[in-house]
């Protein structure tokens, strides 16, 4: 147990020490000298210059260059952003609320379609079963940006329901939700599909096991066996998958803010790499990939506290 | 759910759902979807109505007529041809994708579960650290660095996909490690990279051909969503996931062509390798019972 935890703290440190010598790398992977590559065209009086040097600490030796970077990342300094001209640190901030609505609105919207969906289908053979099999199906081989394309031409071309892309941002929450929503569900939908065969096949197991069965005979209420033996202990797998969709969730949103103009951390990637904003980018990426790896291990670490059962380091390869 | 150490390829969550439809007719016209796909993609010239790349301002966003079977996009090039040629950086993206992702974690997983002990170790943990960083965050930063363009997703997609066949190589390597035949060769005298080579590769060949079936779906839709944001192949070449960027401003006058063309035909070709991916798989997996 020890021995396990130990193993995959080492292994997140080693995941996010990789990837910071990868990002900090980078610049100097760039073709031509260092100081071009951040500046990228802009033209530069020689003390700016002088100063990008200084604040890439560009003349000390490679392994100094990273320690002091790294000492900065560590202390939430990024540099500054070459295209809004603020501290990066400030700007991600300021961004950080449409990533954090978007990605826990669709996280809703994936538990409860995902799950309603998979219950469903596994309590009604048949018919139903078939539709969920065939839309799952469907939805998780669409991509999320097709799914967007077509959202936006039905629900705000066609309908009206729902404000296309790029009509600013609303004040209020409830008015925030209502422009999300479209973006919600294209970020959601193919994650949802997945969900819901998960959820399927669990509750299938748990349907055809002697206990359900026991339960069924000493006369237990049908829609308490569902819920009772069936449904709490096909969720252990459920939450597992589920807990590490957030983390793709994380990853997928900059498709889907660039899809809708939504303001957030992802549409900032996109636009800062086409913006050449390199500070930026760096900045997103490392945190991105930190959230990812963090919340895969906080999903392996809390499985076992929801279903007892699955003992830790078990089936986590 | 605990498959992972088994022959079966490891299944990316995403297109398993597509499972179900692996075995009936469904395979079959998947198979001939993707052998029409390669056609029209080698063919392109020659298919092709139009130069897909020639502006006809006064034809812009023409509806389907008789002249363009699928319409006109803003610029008035034919939709139609610009599909036809988007085939062939569509798939060609995602072979080189397969094709090093498959060669390089061929020869690692062998090369792990041949030799064992710190090797197997230090290869073990290089690809789970691979594996958790997302190829799409790779690629993005590694575009940010070389510009827009096939070779940073290319290269970016084939190293995060490198770890998928590796896993699964050097899991069903160890387990053809262990039976007699291989002892058996290697007591005849044969040199181990013979044996490797000769005899153990034709033999977990078909799990890696059914894994890399999948990835080229995956692979395909990893890329079109790169191209979507605008860094792969940039205009006015025809590329699908560009053609719906382009479009998305098309479909906020009410054009749906221009976007939803293209988003068809991405949907129509991961949902192919999918099951056949799947199919492949799943009948491997009987065999071996």
């Amino acid at each position: 147990m020890t021995r396990y935890l130990v193993g995959r703290f080492l292994g997140l440190a080693a995941v996010l020490f990789v990837t910071s010598l990868v990002v900090f790398g980078s610049v100097h992977l760039a073709p031509g000298d260092p100081v071009s590559f951040l500046l990228h065209g802009r033209p530069a009086t020689p003390e700016a210059v002088a100063a990008l040097r200084a604040e890439h600490h560009l003349d000390d030796p490679l392994a100094t260059q990273y320690l002091k970077w790294l000492g900065g990342v560590l202390s939430g300094d990024f540099g500054r952003s070459a295209q809004y001209h603020q501290d990066v640190s400030a700007l991600i901030g300021s961004r950080l609320t449409g990533t954090a609505l978007l990605v826990g609105y669709a996280a809703v919207l994936v538990a409860v379609l995902g799950v309603t969906a998979g219950v469903l289908a596994a309590l009604r053979p048949g018919l139903l079963d078939r539709m969920v099999l065939v839309g799952t199906g469907v939805a998780t081989a669409t991509p999320s940006f097709v799914t967007a394309i077509a959202l936006v031409s039905l629900f705000s071309v066609q309908l009206g329901w729902f404000p296309g892309p790029g009509g600013g941002t609303a004040e209020d929450l409830s008015g925030r939700l209502h422009q999300l929503t479209l973006p919600a569900v294209a970020l959601a939908l193919s994650f949802a599909g997945l969900l819901a065969r998960v959820t399927r096949s669990a509750m299938l197991d748990e349907l055809g096991r002697d206990h359900v069965e026991v339960a069924r005979a000493r006369g237990v209420a049908g829609p308490a066996v569902v819920r009772r033996h069936v449904l709490r202990n096909a969720l252990g797998p459920v939450v597992t998958v589920g807990g590490t969709m957030l983390a793709g969730l994380l990853i997928s949103t900059s498709i889907v803010e660039t899809a809708f103009d939504v303001p957030g951390l992802g549409s900032l990637l996109v636009q800062s790499v086409t913006a050449k904003d390199f500070a930026v980018v760096q900045a997103i990426t490392l945190l991105s990939v930190a959230a990812f790896v963090l919340v895969n291990l906080v999903v392996d670490l809390l499985a076992p506290l929801i279903d007892p059962r699955l003992s830790l380091g078990e089936g986590s390869s | 759910m605990t498959t992972t150490t088994s022959a079966v390829p490891y299944r990316r969550p995403g297109l398993r759902a597509l499972r179900l439809f692996g075995q009936g007719p469904l395979f079959t016209v998947s198979v001939a979807v993707l052998a029409a796909l390669v056609l029209v993609a080698l063919l392109a010239p020659v298919l092709a109505p139009y130069d897909p790349e020639a502006l006809d301002l006064s034809a812009s966003l023409a509806g389907t007529t008789g002249d363009h079977l699928l319409g006109t996009d803003q610029s008035g090039r034919d939709i139609l041809s610009r599909l036809i040629h988007g085939a062939r950086t569509g798939l060609l993206g995602p072979l080189l994708v397969v094709a090093v992702s498959t060669l390089l974690g061929t020869l690692l997983g062998v090369v792990a579960a041949w030799r064992g002990g710190w090797a197997d170790t230090v290869l073990s943990r290089s690809m789970d650290l691979v594996f958790a960083i997302p190829g799409l965050l790779l690629a993005i930063l590694l575009v940010s660095v070389v510009g827009s363009g096939l070779t940073a997703p290319v290269i970016a997609m084939s190293v995060a996909y490198t770890p998928y066949v590796g896993r699964l190589v050097r899991g069903i390597a160890r387990q053809e490690k262990a039976r007699p035949y291989i002892e058996a060769y290697r007591v005849q005298g044969w040199s181990g990279w013979t044996v490797c080579v000769r005899h153990l590769l034709p033999n977990i060949a078909p799990t890696v051909f059914a894994q890399s079936a999948m990835n080229f779906g995956y692979a395909l839709m990893d890329l079109a969503a790169l191209s979507f944001l605008g860094f792969g192949v940039q205009p006015p070449a025809a590329d699908w996931g560009a053609m719906i960027n382009e479009g998305q401003a098309a479909v906020l006058q009410g054009a749906m062509l221009p976007a939803l063309a293209p988003s068809a035909c991405i949907v129509l070709a991961v949902v192919a390798f999918g099951i056949v991916g799947e199919g492949l798989a799943d009948r491997i997996a009987k065999r071996e019972r």
